[in-house]
């Protein structure tokens, strides 16, 4: 809502300046959005007439005219169509300051004279564009000084305003609110009846009284359809930044934005019958005055005559009963509608109206009829006219009473933690227009207030604190810092924090990233196990249309924009949600939080000091392992697999956690990478950060005080057999005397069978209660090579 | 070595020149000797088994008793003073190859270290953690909730009705089932006290999405949400935990200002400034950076908590706000980007 300041000094008695009158709207919740000049700066414009014109003899396009100053005759030459005789407009004197200071000289064109020019409103600053001179009212005083004549020394405020606040597009609203805000005294305008001069009505029908309990019509005939809109009106209307567009839609706006109540004027010559507000039928389709079809629904509510719809009710008038430059008859609506009616509705046609706007925020259910004598008051003075009696189809019990709400003192202060008096309170209620009973059977801390009908926002003890609070001020309320007991916090440790496992990532070198949540679906099919993606209804783009099911393929972006901007060696996390659609109908999708990582390059990053090389699976292997180890337990089990189609199938696990998957690792498949437009091999992994959160407190054990003794065992087996398995034979074999298990050397090639692999692996034994004998250190590590012969058709090397 | 003559001299029996001369020829021999190893062979060649003050020592025997300890005293106090030589001399050596070997190994100190680089958290992540820390040290606790949410959680029982204009307000990714994408972390307020009766002191960091893109907005960025429901919460409370916040946040006492503005859950509502010095010279400006309000009493009776009891606050900030003023990050979209040099800055 934009307004001019002086238009407003007209409703409220404020002295003011505009800086003030802005900071003190912002402060109460009137957000000040621009502050701006009704007109930019000029000066030395004086009111002119041309008393005649001559074609200038060198030049087409231009005329010579004789100006009348008012102090003066001047020769202007002019090249604007519309300069004759007659015309009064603005003129630049010689040594006038236009727009962004243009200095007018004593010009010649094509040889002759020219003593000033002529202005535009446009090359004044008060129009986007324009195509020809400023036209003034032919009652213009000539020669008076332009800024004097439209008052531009004004300025205009432009307010964001919250969607409860609808009682402030109307300049009389917002004189309310200055009123109690600034202390300053409001003015109230007597609005006119204006007598019916002819006794033509219209039948109107309200078939949904619920949806519009009351509409208020009336006829006017015999407008002089060449009247003009006063020129103080188009100012206050281009400084509300509404375009004047003739006098019967001019009056409509200018109402609207006055009182706060759209209204709209149909041609009456062409509506058939009576009219209707009803809901309109399935198929029916009305024209609108933008030009575009609307196809209409029973929960659209209409204006219709006999042949059918003429109007969205509330939001925008149809085209084939709309005022043209002929129209001398008419019929003007001023009606209310219930918001809930309205609301949603401007939206769906991406018609934004500023009657919509306002009717979907709800206006005043009692404004109607004055609204309608302040139209017809105007209109009859622009265009003269005969008004018929004011036409009223109204349901009162559907028609919303503003009920009284009870309001405590105490209640106040408990709410604001404040200490204010009954005399802090009511002065505001009372300049925000709000009737104040004290209630009978109580004292005088206990109100009963009835907000006035525009105040839609006003329903509960609430809504009237934050009133108080906000004309008395948020910044003039006490403030009391932190005090009193506060709780032990909760610091589960049967989790690993997520704070922790992402600290081991960045331990590890891993940079963290943040990726949207929603990609393209066929980047996500290209690493993802045909999980039910869960699709937007509207996507801001194709390339964010669904959300993830994963985090890898964010992170296969990321590393691919990075390697683009020339980086070799990449470690990236994230750890977010991922979303899978669920296979019950109409059941939410499944959010699961994961960590994932990618790596690619070499496996250090290029020094002087230690050779490097590429990285391979044990080394994204090994970083995720250092954060699993968090979890105090070596329990996730790493199992070859070939499930996932984005990795490669020979280097492939998931992770198993007492035989329930949580995630997987591996290097990416090259036809993956290719897909990508990644060059480098990528080794990757993901699994569910809620699962491998769990993890048991530490439990300590005896720590050994006796020698430990260890013993390496060289073994060849086929190369089918893993390590994993060999594992579980040892550990089970050697039992509780195990105290740690490694593997140092695996070895392929010369001197070992082309299917089998040698292992090189150390076996330490300790007991918690003595020292080892070697016998029972020989017969354990008999033990094991026997079961591993038996069970993994192992041998020991050499033998 | 005079003290050794003067013992020497008291010597007044056989080979009194011999010792002289065998002792003169150790001291000089252990005197040249330029490493450890050459010490040693003069040790063996003097006081080893066959060495030639052993041999003295061994002719002792064949002495008459007075001799011999006239002897004895002058061939141990010569064996004392090479001893004592040798020591000296070791001593020298050793120290002069610790020396040496120290200074073959010195190294340049400035080269860099070895091995992997360490990585960094999102600034973003950064900036989460510092919130929820200090609200947490208020006694606040972290709670989590969907993103993907239902029109009730997220706008209905938070007192926004369907198709009111409010919810224009909020630009809503939507699912073809109905299911929305959380436009705020409010929703979790409402999960959080279903579950819980009054006291609710909970702080909710999180993604929230929102269907505009632009220089000074993004689809998704991070909200924390805090909420306090209890005996005796007021507006005044509001304003000092916010006021303590931005304070421990910037680590400056920075003025903060509230201005009245519409939530639909809460009431009153407003909006907070801070006093931010852009530190070009100009005067500090008022810079929206959250809102707030107390929870409004629909919103309490919703979740079956009776307002005439408990009153309680709320308050909402965008996390990416917070971190571009505390690291001056002007471009928004950064965030996103995943530059590892934009994330680098943060580690």
């Amino acid at each position: 809502m934009r307004f001019s300041v002086n238009w407003l000094k007209q409703w409220v008695n404020i002295s003011d300046t505009p800086e003030q009158l802005g900071e003190q709207l912002t402060m109460a919740g009137l957000e000040v959005d621009a502050t701006q000049a009704a007109a930019a700066e000029f000066s030395g414009i004086i009111v002119a007439k041309i008393l005649s014109t001559e074609p200038h003899p060198d030049a087409d396009k231009l005329r010579v005219c004789e100006v009348d100053s008012g102090s003066g005759l001047f020769q202007i030459v002019c090249g604007a169509p519309n300069a004759r005789a007659g015309l009064i407009a603005p003129l630049a004197v010689v040594g006038a300051v236009l727009p962004g200071d243009a200095v007018i000289k004593k010009a010649a064109l094509r040889g002759l004279e020219s003593n000033g020019m002529l202005c535009s409103s446009k090359e004044l600053g008060l129009a986007e564009d324009a195509d020809g001179l400023m036209e003034l009212p032919k009652d213009a005083p000539v020669g008076t000084d332009l800024r004097e004549y439209l008052q531009l020394d004004d300025t205009l405020l432009e307010l964001d305003l919250t969607p409860n606040r609808a009682d402030c597009l109307s300049i009389r609203g917002i004189a309310r609110d200055v009123s109690a805000v600034c202390g300053a005294d409001f003015i109230a305008h007597e609005i006119a009846t204006v007598a019916a001069t002819s006794e033509r009505v219209l039948k109107v029908k309200l078939e949904d009284p619920a949806a519009c309990p009351r509409y208020i019509g009336r006829v006017i005939e015999a407008l002089d359809a060449s009247a003009e809109t006063p020129i103080w009106m188009i100012e206050k209307l281009r400084r509300s930044g509404v375009r004047s567009l003739g006098p019967l839609v001019d009056v409509t706006n200018f109402v609207l934005l006055e009182l706060g109540q759209p209204m709209h004027a149909f041609d009456l010559d062409k509506l058939a019958g009576g009219i209707v507000v009803r809901r309109a039928e399935a198929g029916e389709k009305l024209v609108l005055l933008d030009g575009s079809e609307a196809e209409l629904g029973a929960d659209l509510l209409v204006i219709a005559d006999d042949n059918g719809p003429l109007a969205l009710a509330g939001i925008m008038g149809g085209e084939t009963s709309a005022c043209d430059h002929n129209t001398s008859n008419i019929l003007l609506e001023s009606a209310f509608f219930d918001p809930a009616v309205i609301m949603g509705k401007s939206r769906r046609f991406g018609l934004h109206t500023d009657s919509s706007h306002r009717f979907e925020r709800g206006v005043d259910p009692g404004g109607q009829i004055e609204a309608i004598e302040r139209a017809t008051g105007l209109l009859l003075e622009i265009c003269g006219g005969q008004a018929g009696p004011v036409i009223v189809a109204e349901s009162i019990e559907n028609i919303p009473q503003r009920s009284p709400v009870a309001l405590r003192l105490a209640r106040i202060n408990k709410v604001l933690g404040s200490n204010l008096q009954a005399g802090d309170v009511e002065p505001i209620l009372q300049r925000l227009g709000f009737n104040i009973e004290t209630t009978a059977e109580a004292t005088a801390e206990i109100w009963s207030i009835t907000p006035p009908g525009a105040r839609f926002d006003i329903e509960i003890e609430e809504d009237l604190i934050e009133e108080i609070a906000r004309v008395y001020g948020y910044n003039n309320l006490p403030t009391r810092m932190p005090a009193g007991s506060i709780p032990a916090p909760i610091l589960p440790e049967r989790e690993i924090s997520l704070r922790r496992m992402r600290q081991a990532m960045v331990a590890n070198g891993y940079t963290e990233a943040i990726n949207y949540s929603f990609v393209e679906h066929r980047i996500l099919n290209a690493v993802d196990q045909g999980e039910r993606a869960y699709a937007l209804a509207n996507p801001l783009s194709s390339d964010m249309d669904v959300m993830r099911t994963n985090l890898l393929a964010g992170l296969l972006l990321s590393l691919d924009s990075n390697q683009r901007r020339q980086r070799e060696r990449i470690r990236m996390f994230e750890l977010g949600n991922v979303f899978v659609a669920s296979t019950v109908k109409g059941a939410a999708p499944e959010q699961t939080l994961c960590l994932a990582a990618v790596a690619s390059g070499s496996v250090v990053p290029e020094q002087w000091a230690e050779k490097s090389r590429a990285m391979d699976f044990f080394d994204i292997k090994g970083d995720l392992q250092r954060v699993l180890a968090l979890r105090g337990q070596d329990d996730v089990e790493f199992v070859s697999t070939n499930e996932y189609a984005w990795l490669h199938p020979g280097q492939a696990a998931k992770l198993v956690v007492n035989t329930e998957t949580i995630g997987w690792i591996g290097a990416i498949h090259p036809q993956v990478l290719k897909q990508f437009k990644i060059n480098n091999d990528v080794f990757a992994f993901e699994f569910n950060a809620h699962k491998a959160q769990k993890r048991e407190l530490p439990l300590a054990k005896n720590i050994s005080r006796y020698p430990a003794i260890r013993r390496d065992l060289a073994i060849v087996v086929s190369e089918t057999v893993s390590y994993a398995e060999i594992m579980r034979v040892i550990r089970s074999t050697a039992g509780d005397l195990l105290a740690d298990l490694g593997v140092f050397d695996v070895y392929q090639g010369e001197g070992v069978e082309k299917t089998c692999k040698s292992l090189a692996i150390s076996l330490i034994l300790q007991d918690v209660s003595s020292t080892l004998k070697d016998e029972i250190v020989d017969s354990i590590i008999n033990d094991v090579i026997s079961a591993l012969e038996a069970q993994l058709g192992a041998r020991l090397r050499g033998k | 070595m005079r003290f050794v003559t003067r013992f020497v001299k008291h010597w007044k029996f056989i080979k009194v020149d011999s010792l002289n001369k065998i002792l003169d020829a150790a001291l000089a021999g252990i005197d040249a000797a330029t490493d450890l190893k050459a010490l040693d062979n003069i040790r063996v060649e003097y006081m080893g088994k066959k060495g030639q003050i052993t041999a003295l020592l061994k002719s002792l025997g064949g002495m008459q008793p007075e001799q011999r300890k006239t002897a004895g005293q002058a061939i141990n106090q010569a064996k004392q003073a090479v001893q004592t030589a040798i020591n000296t001399q070791r001593a020298g050596l050793e120290k002069a190859a610790l020396d040496a070997r120290l200074a073959a190994e010195s190294i340049d100190v400035s080269l860099p270290g070895r091995g992997v680089e360490r990585g960094g958290l999102h600034p973003v992540t950064h900036t989460m953690e510092r919130i929820t820390e200090i609200f947490s040290r208020l006694g606040f606790s972290v709670a989590t909730g969907p993103e993907v949410e239902d029109d009730e959680h997220n706008f209905e029982a938070l007192n926004f009705p369907a198709h009111h204009p409010a919810r224009a307000m909020h630009d809503t990714f939507y699912f073809p089932d109905g299911r929305l994408l959380r436009t705020h972390t409010s929703p979790v307020q409402i999960r959080v006290m279903q579950e819980q009766q009054p006291p609710v002191r909970i702080i909710v960091p999180g993604k929230v999405y929102r269907s505009d893109s632009d220089m000074t907005h993004t689809p998704m960025f991070h909200q924390v949400e805090g909420l306090l429901v209890d005996k005796n919460v007021t507006f005044a409370d509001l304003k000092g935990v916010l006021q303590e916040f931005v304070n421990a946040f910037f680590e400056e006492e920075l003025a903060i200002r509230l201005r009245p503005s519409y939530f639909p859950f809460t009431e009153p509502s407003a909006e907070v400034d801070v006093a931010w010095d852009k530190g070009d010279g100009s005067e500090p400006g008022w810079l929206e950076v959250l809102g707030c309000g107390m929870v409004h009493p629909n919103v309490l009776k919703g979740v079956g908590i009776d307002p005439e009891i408990y009153t309680g606050y709320a308050f909402g900030l965008g996390v990416e706000r917070f971190a571009m003023l505390r690291y001056g990050v002007k471009d928004l979209r950064q965030f996103f980007e995943n530059d590892l040099q934009f994330l680098g800055q943060f580690r």
